[in-house]
């Protein structure tokens, strides 16, 4: 009698859409993430002029739709449309059809009759970018969906270090709190480690999931080892998550106190992360917030230039060095 | 052969038919060779080489193996209250084409079946509407609230073929004892859903790396481990049988074997998707591949095919579980539990364990037929001469794609829609009389 090694392969999911999304980080390749970055940093320099604008996408739709609430990432999305020229429209879950009981799939049928080109969608679960993507015809980017995936923040992430630091490769992140819960985490141990560099997450116990190792990181319980890293990045503490009597941490005082990111548990000029919005007193001391070393609001600008990137990269084929001449023109 | 009344179906007069040159296997009843099969008004009359056919209508099959029709311990039929989802005739129409000659229907039905009222409507209509035999089970609780216990006596002379709150457990182990103790009036099998939901919660799919890499809440193994060691503990105690229904875990397994082999009287029961699937199928964030118990790893599953193979779990059960396409056209987080399996369970069995070479053609037929019907005490599907015709002729070379316009089943949510599958059913007799040809 045989054994069973593995499932038969036509029994896996298919190895990639037939169409160009930005779903996962999974579905991305090395040499994707690194044409992103390039194309991100040209248009960082496009944005030291005094207008702004470039013509790139003009007459191109981009329909931002969020079922949960969000400032920076909705917020960067719509910007970095506009400064493409790109027309744009966004949809909020509460005061649309969504209120009314529309299913996500209708939505997404609704809004796909407009023949928008790129859809950006936040979802409270996990699958609703993926439903979408099955349904319309748009190109689709899961501006988050449940505790899945949060693609762009990996994205934006790496930019800031590879401005930060010059290199990704060996560079060593400590991601604090709550990983259970968090697609900001997930997405950015699975880019981290298709650019070379490690991580490890710190966290209480029943916020680490079992088996993450499998991921490709390493994990810890004990706070004081994020000092070995190059950066740590916080995690919020998501309050609103936490179920009623779920018991993860006895309480936020505990937490605070044995996993919060204070100025005593980092070396002198480690630098720090954190995706927003904070919860300041909670996983990160204000102190740590403010300080010089804190890459926060540089993040919050390569949030612009990296979803630029993405939306650019997704509506032309070929590498942003090609059409470099295009960003010399201003509308 | 078992008390009767607990099937229920159309009273046809059985048929007259020659089923010509297949390979008649019944490892039960140990014939396997190349032979014709005469029925008589339904009853099996004669095996033999160039039987006269006496007028009977004749099937050829020769290439195609006739072997004892399946019995389905495990369906949700969700009638009454979700008649858009299936009906009693659509799921029994449904379980011809995928080759069986009885089904056992589950009572987490709105309204649940947990009254005598309840079940007398679903077995008068099942006389007009069932295209093959069908068996209720009632609920061990009223409600399926885990508080109350049904009336098990009246609700067994009314026909019940089994008790069990499936969907739910038995929550507390205080009326899981005394559903033992009192459940020994009816006559008739327990039958239980594994799940401690204080560990399984808000679980969407097997606790690992895959539920970890794709941020779903896990379901882990050890949420069904628990309540199966807890169930068979108190099933010694009070030295009654018990059946396990969909068996997920490696650790269930393990418990269960150790408990038969100390005496108790327990039988299990495994699905086609939990012996082909392990949770890596996930990634694709399909609905369909959304059920409970989930999928696991490669460890469990290997070690359900393990005991399927050695008689631990002597059972396939396809907890054929219909669901509407706009409730399963959703994320899959939001979607409900469950998949559909009547019409593919053959098919998907031959082709991803047969084929490959990981259990006997032979052992299959028995787990789908003989193996579920003495579980419940039902009447084991035979070829000798004498026996009711429960057969089933399968054509072991043909390929075909599972498509949505092959169900018969109201609705399509498999796990295998797109798959090219090995393995068709010809056709099925079912109580002495053909309820299916294709």
């Amino acid at each position: 009698m045989a054994e069973i090694r593995v499932m038969r392969d036509d029994l896996l999911p298919p190895p990639s859409l037939e169409r160009r999304h930005l779903l996962s980080i999974a579905d991305l390749t090395r040499a994707d993430v690194e044409r992103l970055l390039g194309t991100a940093r040209n248009f960082s320099r496009s944005l030291e002029r005094e207008m702004k604008k470039l013509p790139t996408l003009r007459g191109r739709l981009v329909v931002n739709v969020f079922f949960e609430s969000s400032t920076r990432t909705s917020s960067s999305f719509e910007l970095a449309a506009k400064r493409l020229s790109a027309d744009t429209m966004s949809i909020k879950a509460s005061g649309s059809a969504v209120d009314k009981g529309e299913s996500l799939k209708d939505t997404a049928l609704t809004l796909g009759a407009y023949d928008p080109d790129i859809i950006v969608i936040r979802h409270p679960q996990i699958g609703g970018a993926h439903l979408v993507a099955g349904v319309t015809g748009a190109h689709v980017v899961n501006a988050g969906d449940g505790k899945h995936q949060h693609p762009t923040q990996a994205l934006l992430d790496l930019y800031t270090l590879q401005e930060e630091f010059g290199r990704l490769e060996g560079l060593h992140v400590a991601i604090v709190g709550d990983v259970l819960h968090s697609r900001v985490a997930r997405s950015l141990v699975q880019a981290l480690d298709l650019v070379g560099a490690r991580t490890t997450l710190v966290g209480p116990p029943t916020l680490l999931p079992r088996g993450i190792e499998a991921m490709g990181c390493a994990t810890s319980t004990e706070i004081g080892t994020i000092a070995a890293a190059d950066v740590v990045y916080v995690l919020r503490m998501q309050r609103e998550r936490m179920l009623e009597g779920a018991n993860y941490v006895p309480s936020l005082r505990e937490y605070s106190e044995r996993w919060g990111v204070t100025p005593e548990r980092l070396r002198p000029g480690q630098k720090v992360m954190h995706p927003g919005p904070m919860n300041r007193g909670v996983e990160i001391d204000a102190r740590v917030a403010d300080a010089t070393d804190a890459l926060i609001e540089t993040q919050v600008r390569a949030g612009l230039v990296t979803r630029m990137a993405v939306l650019y990269d997704l509506l032309t084929s070929g590498p942003v060095g090609v059409k470099a001449a295009a960003l010399t023109e201003v509308a | 052969m078992a008390a009767p009344s607990i099937l229920f179906g159309k009273d046809i007069p059985g048929e007259n038919l020659l089923v010509r040159g297949a390979r008649v296997l019944d490892p039960g009843a140990d014939v396997d060779g190349v032979m014709d099969v005469r029925i008589d008004a339904g009853t099996i009359a004669e095996l033999g080489a160039r039987l006269d056919p006496n007028a009977h209508r004749v099937v050829d099959g020769e290439g195609l193996v006739l072997a004892p029709a399946f019995v389905d311990p495990h369906v949700h039929l969700r009638t009454p209250g979700r008649e858009d989802e299936e009906t009693i005739a659509s799921g029994t129409q449904a379980a011809a084409a995928g080759g069986y000659c009885a089904i056992l229907a589950m009572p987490n039905t709105d309204p649940v079946v947990d009254s005598a009222a309840v079940l007398g409507s679903l077995v008068e209509a099942a006389a007009s509407d069932a295209e093959i035999p069908v068996g209720f089970l009632a609920a061990i609780s009223k409600g399926l609230e885990g508080t109350e216990l049904t009336e098990m006596g009246a609700l067994a002379e009314a026909g019940a073929a089994g008790f069990t709150d499936d969907g739910e457990p038995v929550a507390t182990p205080g009326l899981m004892r005394r559903a033992l103790q009192y459940g020994a009036v009816s006559g008739r099998p327990l039958a239980l859903h594994c799940e401690e939901t204080t560990l399984s919660r808000s679980g969407q799919m097997h606790e690992g790396a895959v539920s970890a890499e794709l941020g779903f809440a896990g379901y882990p193994s050890v949420a069904e481990s628990l309540m199966v060691e807890r169930d068979l503990s108190l099933a010694a105690y009070e030295g009654r049988p018990v059946h396990l229904l969909h068996l997920s875990a490696r650790e269930s397994v393990e418990a269960l074997r150790a408990a038969r082999t100390a005496g108790v009287g327990a039988t299990a029961e495994v699905t086609p998707h939990h012996l082909c699937l392990t949770d890596d199928a996930l990634r694709s964030l399909d609905p369909n591949l959304k059920m409970n118990p989930p999928v696991r790893s490669t460890d469990d599953r290997a070690a359900l095919l393990e005991g399927l193979r050695d008689g631990t779990i002597q059972a396939v059960a396809t907890d054929h579980a219909p669901h509407a396409r706009h409730e399963k056209d959703v994320p899959f987080e939001a979607a409900p539990f469950g998949v559909t399996g009547l019409e593919t369970a053959f098919a998907a069995l031959y082709t991803y364990l047969v084929e490959p070479g990981l259990l006997r053609l032979e052992a299959l037929l028995q787990r789908m037929s003989a193996g579920p019907a003495a579980a419940y005490g039902l009447p084991v599907p035979r070829i000798a001469v004498g026996e009711r015709a429960n057969l089933v002729l399968l054509d072991t070379r043909a390929g075909w794609r599972v498509d949505e316009g092959v169900f018969r089943s109201r609705s399509a949510n498999s796990w295998l829609l797109g798959r090219h599958l090995t393995g068709k059913v010809r056709m099925t007799v079912a109580a002495g009389r053909t309820v299916f040809e294709a």
